[in-house]
Formats: structure tokens, C-alpha cells, sequence
């Protein structure tokens, strides 16, 4: 009887082992979703333009020193909604109803009419938006491209059609400013306006663009100025040319970087992406 | 006597599932958790460590870097205030988490330095390094702003976070006028759960 008794302890010993087993095997898909690994790749070749990069005068800058920006390949576009679909098929975790919540607040592709349904109201060659900085740092990963850094995408945003900078010019500022206020712009495909330049579409018609390093813009809390509060106003109007003073339309730029978070989703905030390059403007005609 | 036994089996067979339990906790961590980040830190041991290694304790977060002189000393001597402040009966339950944003200069014997230099080598203090991809993710979690100004320098915003075990934001004070009490206070009506 008593060896009866130890080998049924001994049986519920051995499935209750087996039990938590499989519990821990259960675990380990989680670990592998979260593992950097798990951005699966996207098939999508949106024509890059070589940027020959140089020096230039930061919108922005404590130092109002110029800053030197190395040769990239930047997306001729923002990323479509289309594009994004394809992305999300490849890559489950980033689905409006999978995401975590530590990468995007609850408005994440809130205006896609589900998981894998494309928006009613915007175009699928529209540029996707209701974007976070983390989810748009996954997709350039899995395109194998990046984001622009800040003083990428405003080295570019100094051209206009016919110049590659254009911040002198009045009117250069004035353009941008009314293409800001038009209502509703997101929602019209990409490429349907003219190309800047250097050949890149929609820098400002259409929506506002995430940069890498859009966290590197400070208002308040420097460390060297060591108190709270001293203003935008304060610190461009110090170091920027008077020419820049007339910059309203950067200045929204960087008051708009200022003032996000990595895990918001705004209605006319999308993204494109940008890449190093070693290629010459020679070898680039193909590109 | 059978009874007995059905009782120890039973009692046995939950006891060995109370595993089962705790994982399940594990895996199904709060989506807004930063233990759902998978980045890979070092710690000032130059151990290779996980966020979510610091799961089930209260976390008292900054970021800074060793060299800064102005703002991190501040930063630094507002955490040792808030440290001083728990109770050493409750300290157990809580980690003091600092985060480098230099982590080129912050290599973990440059922490491992700092921490005794400063007094913070007990087993709460926690001292974080990774790559520069790894700490802007953990930046943008914690809304935290910064800039290289120079090749020793950066610009940054000053914000003291505390996480719940859940890895969960509890609440964040920014600024170096940071109210430590307050902090202190909000810690302990986390411990007190």
C-alpha cells in the first residue's frame, strides 16, 4: 500500500515537472518576439537620391556653429500607407492590435480601418501617418535603411526648387508656412507635386517627418544652462542669422520636435527613411 | 491516512505549478512595461543584463554620464537623498537605477569607479551601459531629450522616474529643483502596493 502511495507521488511529481516544462517552452516564443531579430524584412524599393551633404548652419544650435553633414541616400518620398500594409503583414507585432503600448499610445494607425485594412479617407500611395518614432525606426530596420537624423533632413529642407538653399529667400519660408496650414493634406498621394533640387518629393507638403534623433531637440532642462525654461526664443534667437529669424516654417519643425514623444501618433506625422552611403555622385545615376 | 495523502499530492502538485504561476507573470507583463524592451545592457560588474533582470523590484531611474559637471552631480546627489530617504527595510525592494547617455566613456569600470567614489556600491544602486541605439530606445521611453555638444559633453533634460515591479511609469519629475519627498512618497505607496 505504502509503495502504491510513493508511486503515485512519484507520477504527479513527474507530470507537474513535465507541466511547468512546457510552461517554460511557452516562454520562449515571447523572448524571440522581443529579441531585436524579430523585424522581419520587407521587400519595398522606394528610389533613394544621393545627397551630397556639406556644411551648413543648424536651425537651432546652442553653438552657432555650422555642422558638417556627410554624403546620404535619402527616400525621394515618405512612406505610403500601401508600404506600411506590406511591412505589418511581414511583421505581426507592429498590427494596431498587437503593439505594445510602451512603442505606441492607443492612436497608432487609428485612422486604418484594421489590422491589415488600409484607411478609407487616405489613399494607399498616401503617406502613412499616426506613425510613433519606434514603429518607423522598425520599419526602416526592415527595409534596411534608417531614419534621417535631424540635421539630414533639414540640410535638405534648405532647398527649394531651383536652389539648395533657399533660406534667404522670403518667400522660401512663406511657401512652406501655407502648405503647413492646408487641411487635410496627409490623405493626397505622394509625388503628385514637384520635386525639390536634388529630386526629393514632398518635404513639406503633406505631412511632418520623424528624424532619428528628434529627442536631441532641447527647450527646457539643459544641462549647461542648468535651470528650467529657457526658451526656444531665447536660445534661436541668440544663435541664429537674422536670415533664420524669417525661418517661421523651421521654427514649427523644431518646436513640434520639441514637443513629442516617441510613442505618439499624430495625424500628419509620417516618416521616411535615409541611408549611408560610400557612393559617389558618379556611380549614383542609376540609383 | 488517504486523505492525507491526496491532501500532500494535491498540495504538492500546486506547489510545484506556484513556478508555472510566476512565469506566467513573466510572460504576461504589461504592454507598456519596459521590460518589453530586449535591449542588452552591461551593469557596473560588467555583467551583460536585461531590463527585465530588474523586474520585481521599485525603480528609481535617471539618466546621466560620470564626466558631466554640471546638471548629473545634481541629478546624482538627489538620488542618493531619495536612497537616504527609504527606509533600509524597504530598500531591498527597491533599485536605484542609474543610465549612462555617454556610454563610449561610461565602459563599466568607469561606473564601477564612479560608484565608489560616490558611495553608491551597495546592492541597490544600479549602474546601466549599452550601445548608442540601445540608449536612445531607453531615452525615448523615458521622454528624456539629450545632445552631443561636444565629444565629453552633452545637453539633457533632468527627469527622475519611478516604475512599479511591473516595470509600469509610475510618475516622473523633471528638472534639477526635483521634489525628492515627493519621490520618496511615491516609492513607498508603491511598496506599500
Amino acid at each position: 500500500m505504502k509503495r502504491t502511495w510513493i508511486s503515485i507521488v512519484v507520477i504527479i511529481l513527474v507530470i507537474s515537472l513535465i507541466a511547468c516544462n512546457k510552461t517554460q517552452d511557452d516562454i520562449m516564443p515571447v523572448q524571440e518576439q522581443n529579441s531585436p531579430e524579430s523585424i522581419h524584412s520587407t521587400q519595398i524599393n522606394t528610389k533613394m537620391v544621393y545627397i551630397p551633404g556639406g556644411e551648413y548652419r543648424p536651425f537651432y544650435s546652442a553653438d552657432s556653429n555650422d555642422v558638417f553633414v556627410a554624403p546620404f541616400l535619402m527616400d525621394e518620398r515618405p512612406v505610403t500607407n500601401q508600404e506600411f500594409l506590406e511591412f505589418v503583414k511581414a511583421n505581426p507585432q507592429w498590427r494596431r492590435s498587437n503593439v505594445k503600448r510602451i512603442y505606441a499610445d492607443s492612436s497608432y494607425l487609428k485612422y486604418w480601418q484594421g489590422d491589415l485594412k488600409l484607411p478609407q479617407e487616405a489613399l494607399p500611395d498616401a503617406p502613412v501617418t499616426y506613425i510613433p518614432w519606434f514603429a518607423a525606426k522598425a520599419f526602416a530596420e526592415s527595409v534596411g535603411k534608417r531614419l534621417p537624423t535631424l540635421d539630414e533632413w533639414e540640410f535638405l529642407a534648405m532647398a527649394d526648387q531651383d536652389t539648395s538653399n533657399a533660406r534667404t529667400k522670403k518667400q522660401y519660408s512663406d511657401d512652406i508656412i501655407n502648405l503647413y496650414l492646408e487641411k487635410d493634406r496627409q490623405y493626397k498621394a505622394v509625388k503628385q507635386s514637384g520635386p525639390n533640387y536634388w529630386g526629393v518629393y514632398n518635404m513639406f507638403d503633406l505631412i511632418w517627418e520623424w528624424t532619428d534623433d528628434f529627442n536631441s531637440v532641447l527647450i527646457k532642462s539643459d544641462s549647461r544652462v542648468g535651470e528650467d525654461d529657457k526658451g526656444l526664443f531665447c536660445a534661436a534667437g541668440g544663435a541664429t542669422t537674422a536670415a533664420d529669424i524669417l525661418n517661421y516654417a523651421a521654427y514649427m519643425r523644431f518646436a513640434l520636435r520639441a514637443s513629442i514623444k516617441a510613442n505618439y501618433n499624430i495625424a500628419n506625422l509620417g516618416f521616411r527613411c535615409a541611408k549611408d552611403t560610400i557612393i559617389s555622385p558618379s556611380q549614383n545615376q542609376e540609383l | 491516512m488517504k486523505t492525507l495523502h491526496y491532501f500532500l499530492a494535491v498540495a504538492f502538485l500546486m506547489i510545484s505549478c506556484q513556478q508555472n504561476n510566476n512565469s506566467k507573470v513573466k510572460k504576461d507583463l504589461p504592454s507598456n512595461s519596459i521590460f518589453q524592451l530586449s535591449s542588452e545592457w552591461q551593469n557596473q560588474d560588467g555583467k551583460t543584463v536585461h531590463l527585465k533582470d530588474l523586474q520585481g523590484k521599485t525603480l528609481v531611474v535617471v539618466m546621466i554620464y560620470t564626466t558631466c559637471k554640471t546638471a548629473c552631480p545634481v541629478l546624482v546627489s538627489k538620488m542618493q537623498l531619495i536612497e537616504s530617504k527609504i527606509s533600509r527595510q524597504d530598500i531591498k525592494d527597491v533599485s536605484m537605477v542609474l543610465v549612462s547617455i555617454d556610454p563610449e566613456t561610461d565602459t563599466p569600470e568607469f561606473l564601477k569607479d564612479f560608484a565608489i567614489k560616490n558611495n553608491m556600491d551597495a546592492p541597490q544602486w544600479v549602474f546601466l551601459r549599452s550601445n548608442e541605439a540601445a540608449t536612445q530606445e531607453f531615452a525615448n521611453v523615458l521622454s528624456m531629450k539629450y545632445k552631443k555638444i561636444s565629444p565629453m559633453d552633452f545637453s539633457h533634460s533632468n527627469i527622475i522616474s519611478i516604475f512599479n515591479p511591473q516595470g509600469q511609469l509610475i510618475m516622473q519629475d523633471e528638472g534639477l529643483e526635483i521634489d525628492v519627498d515627493k519621490i520618496v512618497n511615491t516609492v513607498h505607496g508603491v511598496l506599500k502596493g
